[in-house]
């Protein structure tokens, strides 16, 4: 259980995949000019990384790493073969095929939601933030599936908590009076560097 | 006081528009009405009501709340130097050398801060914004008292640029500018602003000789056995029991504060005096304050719980914690900066618990700080406007709900 847990909060906190990485930008900055859509496309992350990062978890360890066919082809034979050069294309695989699910989701169930994300929620497929997940799981070494899932849930929660976080921001300093150039994008570029220094308040925790 | 309303009114013409110095306007008007308050009065219908309470008295209220912190800084650098070299002295001369340390430092904050700030209201062709009044005055009182002039400057600019002026001035800001500065010279420059050795005047720099007998920046012998260290860094460093700790210095001694520190956060007792003033006026809120020390006291209490002998900085009272580094000092004056604090009544609770809260949580669990409050605050500061944002949304809701019924 405390595995679970320390593994939990590092991905939320310490390993945060915005601040401590700045992975998933793109969406990042661009969905978040107000909450209740960062919010939605928060929780579609969430949904994704939680189920691509287990599913790609069981691909790295029975099919692509080297030996891992053993329970296959028996021992011998499965370490002569290593497919993981065929890692990317499959993670890939498997994220997209899962973004498309939770687009047929919220178009069916919130279709003001589906209209306000755009073409965000497709490209959820491209964010390198959900990819990030899946190769990070794959450096780290998690030795079952649990700690994989949690860690995707956790990586999730943590990108949540900055999207939503940038985006009230946003919403705060709309009539702000920011000089001409750095208004909209310029802007959020500062703000999110400054809470990524608040960020670091947890970096260095040893858990 | 009415020759200088005179001499305002005699040379006004020349800055108001065709004037010969008409675009000195902005910085003219700004001095003006930071002496007096501007003579408009109520148009006679309707219900306006004025008051002479504005942005300019607000901030000045918190600079002189700040003052009793700051002179008792300036007598502790001279008494902590003086201990550390073993001489007598007398409580002018303590003060006097703190004096001498300390106002420099107050004076480039200020220099450095209000040049950016003319700076860009001088380009903009705004009126000057009177909030670096405050900031000028916080960001010397939470340095070292060692710190190189121009790194205080380079922070305090980069606080004054990224911090507020991007973002449209005073007012607009996400972070406490004053907190930013501090921030950016922790990540910029650690060595100068934390360790055993910068708290205490002279120290940074001393020099060993064949003997191991050290010598300070001015030449004077330092006391054998003597550690600068702030008592955060001594009870971090414990490894059996606290006994030594306690043994070294008393709760008493916290609250006076004569101990080593930044300059204005070691003694509780002055920031006490600073946040009955910043109460009495109603500037600054009670409610971040009071869930500030429950939020801090909580977390205190959960380690004491998990404390074990391995751990033994877990085991420091609650009430210690509360009294010691930059926490009585960052919940009165940081937290409470009215532009970056929740602005909501119940949001201010939330945001003044976790601000204690996480103080705590940073300064015990994370080897990397020594303190957590700088950190804990800047991160409140960036999650305010959710915490408004979702109170605000919970209103909603709760109105809603009473029209339907």
């Amino acid at each position: 259980m405390q595995e679970y847990l320390d593994i939990f909060i590092k991905s939320i906190f310490i390993d945060n995949m915005v601040f401590a990485f700045f992975l998933g930008m793109c969406s990042y900055l661009a969905v978040s000019k107000t909450v209740n859509t960062a919010m939605g496309l928060g929780l579609a992350v969430i949904f994704v990384l939680g189920i691509t990062v287990p599913v790609n978890y069981l691909l790295e360890n029975y099919i692509l790493k080297e030996g891992a066919l053993g329970w296959l082809l028996g021992q011998e034979e499965a370490s002569k073969i290593d497919l993981s050069f065929l890692s990317f294309i499959m993670f890939i695989a498997v994220i997209a095929s899962m973004v498309q699910l939770v687009e047929m989701i919220v178009e069916k169930f919130t279709p003001s939601l589906y209209a306000s994300l755009g073409i965000f929620l497709p490209l959820i497929a491209v964010n390198c933030a959900i990819l990030g997940g899946a190769l990070f799981m794959q450096e780290r070494e998690y030795t079952n599936i649990g700690e994989a899932t949690v860690f995707g849930l956790g990586s999730g929660i943590g990108w949540l908590l900055a999207i939503v976080g940038i985006a009230a921001i946003r919403e705060k300093i709309r009539y702000s009076d920011v000089p001409a150039p750095l208004r909209g994008l310029g802007i959020t570029f500062i703000a999110t560097g400054l809470m990524g220094i608040a960020f670091m308040s947890f970096m260095g925790i040893k858990l | 006081m009415k020759f200088l309303e005179n001499y305002i009114e005699k040379i006004k013409p020349k800055f108001e528009k065709g004037g010969k110095l008409e675009k000195w306007m902005s910085i003219f008007e700004s001095f003006e009405t930071f002496l007096f308050v501007l003579g408009n009065t109520t148009p006679k219908k309707g219900a306006h009501i004025r008051d002479a309470m504005d942005s300019k008295r607000l901030m000045s209220v918190v600079v002189i709340a700040a003052i009793p912190a700051l002179l008792f800084g300036m007598w502790n650098v001279g008494f902590q130097h003086y201990m550390s070299i073993a001489e007598q002295f007398t409580f002018l001369e303590a003060f006097g050398y703190g004096a001498i340390q300390v106002l420099p430092l107050v004076i480039v904050a200020y220099a450095a801060g209000l040049g950016t700030e003319f700076l860009f209201v001088f380009i903009k062709g705004k009126e000057i914004e009177e909030g670096f009044l405050v900031s000028g005055m916080l960001i010397p009182l939470i340095v070292p008292v060692d710190i190189p002039l121009w790194m205080l400057a380079t922070a305090t600019i980069f606080a004054v640029i990224i911090g507020k002026e991007v973002f449209g001035g005073t007012g607009m800001n996400i972070v406490n500018p004053a907190l930013l500065a501090r921030a950016f010279l922790f990540f910029a420059y650690p060595s100068k602003i934390s360790g055993d050795k910068v708290w205490i005047s002279g120290l940074d720099g001393s020099t060993a000789d064949a003997a191991g007998k050290f010598t300070n920046a001015y030449g004077d012998k330092i006391v054998d056995g003597f550690s600068g260290a702030t008592p955060l860094a001594h009870a971090a460093s414990a490894t059996e029991n606290l006994d030594a700790f306690h043994s070294q210095i008393s709760v008493f001694d916290m609250f006076i504060g004569w101990i080593p520190g930044s300059i204005g956060e070691t003694s509780v007792l002055m920031i006490l005096i600073g946040a009955a003033i910043l109460l009495f006026t109603g500037v600054a809120s009670w409610k971040i304050m009071l869930s500030g020390v429950v939020g801090g006291a909580v977390m205190g209490l959960l380690l004491n719980t998990f404390a074990t002998d391995t751990n033994v900085y877990m085991s420091l009272p609650f009430y210690e914690h509360l009294m010691l580094g930059g926490f009585a000092f960052g919940l009165v004056f940081m937290a409470t900066d009215p532009v970056t604090a929740a602005q909501t009544e119940k949001g201010k609770w939330i945001y003044g618990f976790l601000v204690g809260f996480i103080a705590i949580l940073i300064r015990v669990l994370n080897p990397a700080y020594p303190e957590g409050v700088m950190l804990a605050i800047l991160l409140m500061n960036v999650f305010a406007p959710l915490i408004d944002h979702y109170v605000i949304r919970g209103n909603v809701k709760k109105r809603l709900k009473r029209i339907k019924a």
